[in-house]
């Protein structure tokens, strides 16, 4: 007997994988090219920092850089193309509940926390050290990590060029949905940070959701 | 040179070979460098680095902590796309994230540092006459500059910066996976409240900065048109780097006591990890 439950996925399908990440873990899996990424903010303004490689070739990943520039705007909503450093294409944002997600915050890091907040900060767990634990699981180290993406987060640019993380967007069980454009691997820190508003100050869990769609 | 000059022996050929040196470009390193005619102050015996870089070229140097490096846009189109890595610890390397998040500044100017992914200074930014600069975009890639251009190949007239790279890390053995996003110098982007981004273009011919090292530097410079360069064809102009030692300019540097704090953790994380690392008397 099958128990059918509506599932938060925002592109339906059949579910090939449902987790949950815990608060201030980190995260991978490999999506299948065609298959969809749901990421739920089950609590509200959760950063979830995010890079991908391509599965098969992980020295082809994600460029902040080649990803804004292409599209000469610095957020990622719904149309945008996670691209590579050679401009191709790795994943696609297809839906999003929110409206803009930070393209140039990077990771937090126990060592860019002591520039930002205090040397007091050194041994609070950080988005680093979780790309380094569990890239270390498919083979990747230190020279891997490039600028990432922070889903949920928001990080308004001023007209003299003053940026910072500011109160989010988002809000509990807000989602966005990726489409990968070939097999890719998607690393994932569920943000530990607490000196910024990026978390709202409570590092909270969020939900992973992998849909085949149905047309394929 | 003489066109008597045949190639038909060996001893011929060497004599044709010997009497092309001497040529003058307009895209070419001075060596040594305190051969180049206008060293600040005066000082030719500080000069460590004179070259000027045609566009669609690269060059790279490995330079000591405590140098000036001035890089300026002779024409008015050159753009500076620039990697640093720690010389003595190549892991370590420039972050563009850092960089404009720890001083809540995503322009580059004067006073602006240049972070590695360990929390500290690589290079400070110390002289700016153009104000054009960007850390936002990178550089452009082969099938990007193939769709504006026609292509974007090394051997192409308009060499794509992620090409030009490749090639000059590989000459410090490091590997397309050891390019993260880069900086560039000499073409601004301002970014819209809406996120869009839109090139400024250059502050015209002559415009220079100057960045001071806090570390030893693998520095690699591509100079090729930026990603949102309007200009429908590539003519990126001649780029001049010259670099000498300034350990006072450092010094005068650190001695300051009006930083922002976060740049001030930033100087102390250098200094600790460089003091740790180094035999040297106490004082």
């Amino acid at each position: 007997m099958t128990t059918v439950v509506a599932t938060p996925a925002l592109v339906p399908g059949t579910v090939v994988l449902d987790e949950t990440v815990g608060r201030r873990g980190p995260w991978s899996t490999v999506v299948a090219a065609g298959d969809v990424l749901t990421v739920v903010d089950l609590d509200g303004n959760q950063a979830v920092d995010t890079l991908v490689y391509d599965a098969h070739d992980t020295s082809s990943r994600y460029s902040a850089a080649a990803t804004v520039a292409a599209q000469e705007n610095l957020f990622l909503t719904t149309g945008s193309v996670l691209r590579d450093a050679d401009g191709t294409a790795l994943m696609t944002l297809v839906a999003d509940e929110v409206g803009n997600h930070d393209t140039v915050g990077g990771a937090c890091s126990q060592e860019s926390n002591t520039l930002r907040y205090g040397h007091h900060t050194k041994h609070q767990h950080a988005c680093v050290e979780n790309f380094l634990v569990e890239g270390a699981r498919w083979g990747l180290g230190k020279r891997d990590l490039v600028s990432n993406i922070n889903f949920f987060m928001n990080v308004p640019v001023e007209a003299d060029g003053t940026l910072g993380i500011v109160d989010g967007r988002s809000a509990p069980g807000r989602r966005l949905a990726l489409r990968a454009d070939r097999d890719v691997l998607v690393l994932v820190s569920n943000c530990p940070q607490i000196n910024n508003p990026c978390n709202g100050f409570d590092p909270t869990p969020v939900r992973m959701i992998v849909t085949r769609p149905e047309s394929r | 040179m003489t066109d008597t000059l045949t190639t038909a022996t060996t001893h011929a050929a060497r004599d044709h070979a010997r009497a092309q040196a001497g040529t003058v470009t307009d895209g070419m390193p001075t060596v040594p460098a305190s051969a180049w005619p206008t060293a600040p102050g005066g000082r030719s015996s500080a000069m460590t680095w004179a070259e000027t870089v045609p566009g669609g070229r690269y060059t790279s140097k490995v330079l000591a902590r405590g140098t000036r490096l001035r890089l300026r846009d002779l024409d008015g189109s050159a753009c500076a796309h620039l990697l640093l890595f720690r010389a003595d610890a190549t892991h370590e390397r420039l972050n563009v994230a850092d960089t404009v998040k720890v001083p809540w500044q995503a322009y580059p100017g004067a006073g602006h540092p240049l972070l590695s992914d360990q929390g500290r200074v690589l290079a400070t930014v110390v002289a700016d006459t153009s104000g054009h600069h960007d850390a936002l975009c990178g550089t452009t890639h082969v099938a990007g500059n193939t769709a504006k251009y026609g292509a974007g190949e090394v051997h192409s007239s308009s060499p794509a910066g992620r090409a030009l790279f490749t090639v000059a890390a590989a000459k410090h053995d490091l590997a397309p996976r050891d390019l993260p996003p880069s900086l560039s110098f000499f073409h601004g982007v301002r970014v819209a409240g809406d996120g869009t981004l839109t090139s400024i273009g250059t502050a015209g011919a002559g415009a220079y900065v100057d960045l001071l090292t806090h570390l030893p530097l693998i520095v690699l410079i591509a100079n090729t048109a930026h990603p949102l360069d309007p200009a429908p064809t590539f003519a990126t102009t001649t780029l001049e780097v010259t670099a000498w030692r300034a350990p006072t300019d450092l010094d005068a540097l650190l001695d300051r006591t009006d930083h922002d704090p976060e740049y001030h953790r930033a100087v102390l994380n250098t200094e600790d990890a460089r003091g740790a690392a180094e035999h040297g008397t106490e004082n």
